[in-house]
């Protein structure tokens, strides 16, 4: 559905603002990186722009930080509509691992709604190009919740309901399985 | 002068050839030594909790719901993937895969939840002692980490609600 509404608004070329708000620079980098000919995201159409009312994509890298959370909210709602947030890094997403300092409010989501995330500290270029390519719709995602329930007990519990006398002996039943 | 160094630009640009990756249709290999998203071996893991001790980003949860069961949740989000999970893993049940394609809308997608049975003594249905003081300064007791909230929770009274989750906790407490 977020797919389909992305082709459909964005179908053409995707201008992204790269707002950080207080990351240690290492995804800035990483998303530069992601500009370069090596990598080259223009092919997607995506372009840098210098401000938030140009942009149809907002970049965030690092935690929403106390003295950045406000600015941040304001570059968010100066974007025009139809817009998409890029969470990049393991700070915009979960916090960093200062998520729990007093400067840090937490992940980015705590501020701006957050469309995508891109987790990795930092993440590979290609794995931003890849978030990018799961936004535009050229690939699936391929992460899912993993559970694992164990629905047997693999060792019995002993139990002294299940001692039984036998030939003047007490014989725990359930022996055998132990 | 000018349209000969044009030319020569362009005889460089020819000579170097295309250089970008055409990423999403073909896929490099990584190096060898690349640290990706760990994954958790359930058949492995004996549930000692040491990787949630040792997280710098205290992304490994640990809640205990009885005695025997032990549920190890990773959340995935701001992991850094330092390896140090896997490092301190005695059971080496974690491994850091080649994984880096963990892009996603929901960021749920990325948790990993293991519902572990714990051995407990056959006969007193207690946990086993530890073998020396040193080693026993490093258990925790039982872990009530909140996992609704998702958030790690200290072995101390101030993190903990007025009322304990399970009567066992008083004597862990003290």
């Amino acid at each position: 559905m977020l797919k389909n509404l992305c082709q459909k608004m964005f179908g053409r070329s995707l201008w992204v603002y790269h707002a950080n708000s207080g990351g240690c620079n290492g995804c800035d980098i990483e998303v530069l990186n992601v500009l370069t000919p090596y990598y080259d995201v223009e092919r997607f159409g995506i372009k840098l722009v210098g401000s938030p009312r140009h942009a149809d994509v907002m970049l965030c890298q690092g935690p929403a930080t106390r003295a950045t959370a406000r600015a941040l909210r304001n570059a968010y709602e100066a974007m025009p509509t139809p817009k998409l947030v890029f969470a990049i890094g393991g700070c915009a997403c979960g916090g960093g691992i200062w998520h729990d300092t007093y400067a840090v409010l937490g992940p980015v989501e705590k501020v701006i709604p957050v469309n995508f995330y891109i987790p990795g500290c930092p993440p590979r270029p290609e794995a931003i190009i890849y978030g990018v390519a799961v936004a535009v719709g050229l690939v699936d995602k391929k992460v899912a919740p993993v559970e694992f329930k164990l629905l047997e007990m693999p060792v019995p519990r002993y139990h002294p309901a299940d001692l039984r006398g036998r030939d003047e002996m007490v014989v725990y039943a359930k022996a055998e399985k132990l | 002068m000018s349209l000969a160094s044009k030319f020569k630009e362009a005889m460089v640009g020819l000579k170097a050839g295309r250089v970008t990756l055409d990423y999403p249709a073909h896929p490099r290999p990584v190096a060898g030594n690349f640290r990706g998203r760990p994954v958790f071996d359930a058949q492995k893991c004996i549930g000692c909790a040491g990787c949630a001790n040792n997280c710098p980003a205290r992304e490994i949860l640990v809640f205990d719901v009885c005695q025997e069961i032990r549920i190890l949740k990773y959340l995935g989000r701001r992991c850094t993937y330092c390896g140090r999970c896997a490092d301190v893993c005695p059971e080496k049940a974690i491994t850091m895969s080649h994984e880096f394609e963990t892009a996603t809308n929901k960021i749920a997608d990325v948790q990993q939840t293991l519902d572990l049975f714990m051995s407990t003594c056959q006969r007193c249905g207690r946990c086993f002692k530890e073998s020396s003081p040193l080693e026993q300064l490093k258990l925790k007791g039982y872990r009530f980490d909140d996992l609704n909230n998702e958030r790690w929770i200290f072995r101390s009274r101030a993190y903990l609600e007025s009322e304990p989750v399970v009567d066992d906790i008083k004597i862990e407490l003290d």
